[in-house]
């Protein structure tokens, strides 16, 4: 353990300021020397400054800049700004004055694990952001009560100044921070009461949209260091494929391709330009060793479904749902078959990953969901001690779950480690769409049956979806928990209720993309509820409703997009409406799709959507969220779609992976829940996206007559 | 390798490329300005959007060769593009960030070539794509830009 005195010195940042905060945790040692700034223009050689740290989220320099270090990944959720908001509420710092959010270093003393999914951050760390805010206030208010020779009490902290009324003494946070760096932080701070609140729940524009629109904004592979140079890596298309042997000279005659080799996961080609290393891979003469996975396709996949589905794991049983299967009459029985595929997360900058190895120490530039793991895998590849390994978060062009592996960043640090010059690697897109780590295509067979009443009496989820959790060990009881999510939570109150899960064995990787298994569930269970409202002739709110008596939270978020969507009221001659409610990530979403069919083509003009997240701190970012996961999930179920032929991805760019665009984007309508400070925490990142598609294929089944049982939605 | 002369927002600069290199590499990696983005190298989503004697081009299609003795206006020095910016901010437009500058390229050009879009003008002339699905806010920011919705 380093003493205070050391840890200051050590973590005083390039821009002169005050870092207060790992105390909080009760784990302070060592790590401070990785805490600089996440630019790419910082270095190891930057002198220290001033600047003085209150925790590790809070720095704090003389000239009064503030800085929040937030250690979770920004991919377009707000993260920067949420975590702002959290600490600056508690902080009340000068807002006009520079206040800076950027991406804290990779350090798990500090942080913890450090990887950002599951719609987790803001839940995650509430509590301890606050905490962390009010003590760094209080510290500033010690320190200034101490200068002015008055009591604590005295004292009051907002707009960057504390003051005391009474002996009328001032003094900026900037001229405090140093001296407040040195106290202890105190364990119980107060936190601002309910009423008092400024911030949170209300709103503040986002900090990171003037460097977005103006361009000068830093993401993973636009890292620009002296002496780079640009790589690209040839993989095996085949699934479970992989290297058999190479020659390099053709692609070495391309101009400016400077070295070809093997890593772990294909043939790296390093050139003085993306270009000639896209130019020499092309020219790269290799081929692959397909280990018996050539002749893998769609149909076969759905033959390997086929086989399995019937024979899964129980994860859920209430009641005898066979039994009262086998007794129902024939017309108040209904089976069918839903299927979606895999789908690829193709955001919008492309994987890739810049990497220094020099003088002993491993910088990393990466866009990563996972910069705690990044920073791990590289110390392993690079031989150095994770202490020596330092991971710059830059701005993510999007992430959706793909930028949680560590794929492209261990593929980095190998070629650096060969190279022995500052290496960037870029996927191209077609590496991206064809190169796996997709969401899970899912077949279900859904057996459920009515009483006499119309209502829902039995309902069978039989699941056969490839596993993605077993990639991190055995599955507990056989069961996959994300290829079973929404499914066996399904909150309907139906009396006998069967669930199971069979593993398909395939090579395909897969991976979390933008709301896992929910993203395929909730089209399944909710589509299947149409059904059965439709066979029992029950309006899909009313049924809903009925289904839903012991679930007020669900009920609440139903009525509301109901209400504002006007469910039931006219619509204009050729449209119809679709609903759809699905909780996941600790949130309960429900939307009603406006759709027509035009040319022969799904035409969604409106979406109302209604939230309960508990608390949305920031309602401007939850309405976003929710624009971006409908719009998410739109591509998913009007395009997407990975196909495998011969093994491999027949998929490769946005022409045959296409995606939504403006012309077919609806209007979307955000309604929200607003809770108060306190109530449990619901996710936004995610919880956009599941009921999108069942709105819509339960609009479009309106329309046509025939249900949607199929992603994508494809017309006859 | 040849040597290329190029106007890039009124600066001349010097370039030595293959003659068949994109602008988008020539721009990104040979004179570091990186405002303009890789997202699919086949002119598909227009994250590379650069304005060439004013009009908006893929610069993933446009060989180095083929831009002599023209005008490359990036995002670095789009003229007047303050409106559109201070539009774009008001709107809370970006989220991931990673297209909007080809956007903002992008309906710069619109602005040029239709000062007073309709929805249905933005529609048809806006092809970039955003994964983050902004579009609904980008049209809101290009209506404010151009002083109000028609």
């Amino acid at each position: 353990m380093i003493t205070r005195r050391g840890f200051l010195t050590v973590s005083a940042t390039a821009g002169g300021g005050l870092l207060l905060g790992f105390e909080l945790l009760g784990c302070s040692k060592k790590s401070a020397s990785t805490a600089a700034t996440s630019s790419p223009a910082s270095t190891a050689a930057t002198p220290p400054a001033a600047a003085a740290a209150l925790n590790a989220w809070i720095e704090i320099a003389p000239d009064d800049t503030v800085t929040f270090l937030v250690h979770e990944s920004e991919m377009g959720q707000g993260v920067l700004t949420s975590f702002a908001m959290i600490l600056g509420e508690e902080l009340r710092p000068d807002w006009k004055k520079g206040i800076r959010a950027e991406h804290a270093p990779a350090d798990k003393d500090k942080y913890g694990e450090q990887v950002t999914g599951g719609s987790s951050s803001v839940r995650g760390n509430f509590d301890r952001l606050r905490v962390a805010g009010a003590a760094a206030r209080e510290m500033l208010v010690a320190a200034a009560a101490t200068r002015f020779g008055v009591a604590a009490s005295d004292c009051t902290a907002d707009s960057g100044v504390v003051s005391c009324a009474r002996t009328r003494q001032s003094a900026r946070y900037g001229e405090l921070a140093a001296a407040a760096a040195a106290l202890e932080a105190p364990k119980e701070p107060a936190l601002t009461p309910p009423d008092k609140l400024r911030i949170i729940g209300k709103g503040m524009a986002r900090l990171d949209t003037p460097a977005k629109a103006n361009g000068t904004a830093i993401y993973g592979i636009d890292v620009r260091l002296p002496g780079m140079l640009y790589a690209q890596v040839a993989r095996c298309p085949v699934f479970g494929g992989k290297l058999a042997r190479f020659s390099a000279d053709k692609a070495k005659a391309v101009p400016g391709v400077r070295e070809v080799f093997a890593i772990p996961s294909g043939v790296a080609v390093v050139a003085d330009n993306s270009w000639a290393a896209m130019k020499g891979k092309e020219a790269l003469e290799v081929s692959w060793d397909e280990q018996g996975h050539g002749a893998l396709d769609s149909a076969h996949i759905r033959d390997l479904c086929m086989k399995v589905v019937k024979k899964g794991t129980v994860a859920r049983a209430d009641g005898d749902a066979g039994k009262a299967l086998a007794a129902a009459p024939r017309a108040r029985r209904v089976e069918a078959t839903y299927e979606v595929p895999f789908l690829a997360h193709a955001a919008m900058e492309p994987l890739g990953a810049t990497v220094r190895i020099a003088d002993g120490r491993c910088e990393v530039w990466a866009s990563t969901q996972a910069a705690g793991p990044s920073r791990e895998s590289a110390a392993k590849i690079s031989g150095l001690p994770i202490d020596k390994v330092q991971i710059h978060s830059t701005m993510l062009g999007g992430g959706f779950g793909r930028r949680a592996q560590t794929d492209f960043v261990e593929e980095a640090v190998h070629i650096a480690v060969q190279v022995k010059k500052p290496v960037q690697l870029l996927w191209r897109r077609e590496d991206d769409i064809t190169g796996g780590y997709y969401r899970p295509m899912s077949l279900a067979l859904m057996s459920g049956a009515l009483g006499a009443d119309g209502k829902p009496i039995a309902w069978q989820h039989q699941i056969a979806s490839p596993s993605l959790l077993k990639q991190f060990g055995p599955l507990a009881s056989g069961l996959d928990g994300s290829a079973l999510a929404v499914a066996k939570d399904m909150p309907y109150g139906i009396p006998a209720v069967h669930v199971t899960y069979a593993d398909p064995e395939l090579p395909v990787t897969l991976w979390f993309w933008r709301s896992v298994g929910a993203s395929a569930n909730a089209f399944v269970v909710e589509g299947f509820l149409d059904e059965l409202a439709q066979l029992g002739k029950q309006d899909p709110v009313a049924l809903r409703r009925a289904l839903l008596r012991d679930k007020p939270r669900h009920l609440r978020v139903l009525e509301l997009a109901a209400d504002k969507a006007g469910w039931g009221s006219p619509l204009a001659a050729g449209r119809a409406r679709g609903v759809s409610l699905v909780e996941s990530f600790g949130s309960v979403v429900a939307q009603v799709a406006e759709v027509s069919i035009e040319k022969k083509r799904v035409r969604v003009h409106k979406v109302v959507c209604a939230i309960d997240c508990g608390f949305a701190i920031n309602p401007d970012t939850v309405r976003a969220q929710m624009e971006s996961g409908i719009a998410y999930g739109l591509s998913a179920a009007l395009y997407g779609e990975i196909a495998i032929e011969k093994g491999r991805a027949a998929q490769d760019n946005f022409d045959s992976y296409p995606v939504m665009r403006m012309r077919d984007m609806p209007a979307v309508e955000t309604h929200i829940v607003q809770g108060k400070v306190g109530d449990k925490l619901g996710g936004v990142g995610e919880p956009g996206v599941p009921p999108i598609a069942p709105a819509v294929a339960s609009a479009v089944a309106r329309l046509t007559g025939k249900p949607i049982r199929r992603l994508p939605i494809r017309l006859g | 390798m040849a040597s290329y002369r190029l106007n890039v927002n009124g600066t001349v600069r010097e370039v030595e490329a293959t003659e068949d290199m994109p602008l988008l590499w020539v721009l990104r990696d040979l004179l570091g300005m990186t405002g303009t983005k890789y997202g699919c190298g086949v002119a598909q989503c227009r994250a590379c959007t650069v304005h060439l004697d004013g009009k908006a081009v893929p610069s993933c299609q446009i060989a180095v060769s083929d831009v002599a003795g023209k005008k490359v206006t990036t995002i670095e020095g789009l003229p007047q593009r303050e409106k559109l910016l201070e539009a774009w901010i008001a709107e809370e437009v970006p989220q991931c960030g990673y297209c909007q500058p080809g956007q903002i390229m992008a309906a710069a050009a619109l602005l040029a070539e239709v000062p007073s879009p309709t929805d249905e003008d933005i529609e048809r002339l806006m092809k970039n794509i955003c994964r983050c699905g902004t579009y609904n806010r980008i049209k809101l920011a290009i209506h404010r830009a151009a002083g109000g919705r028609r």
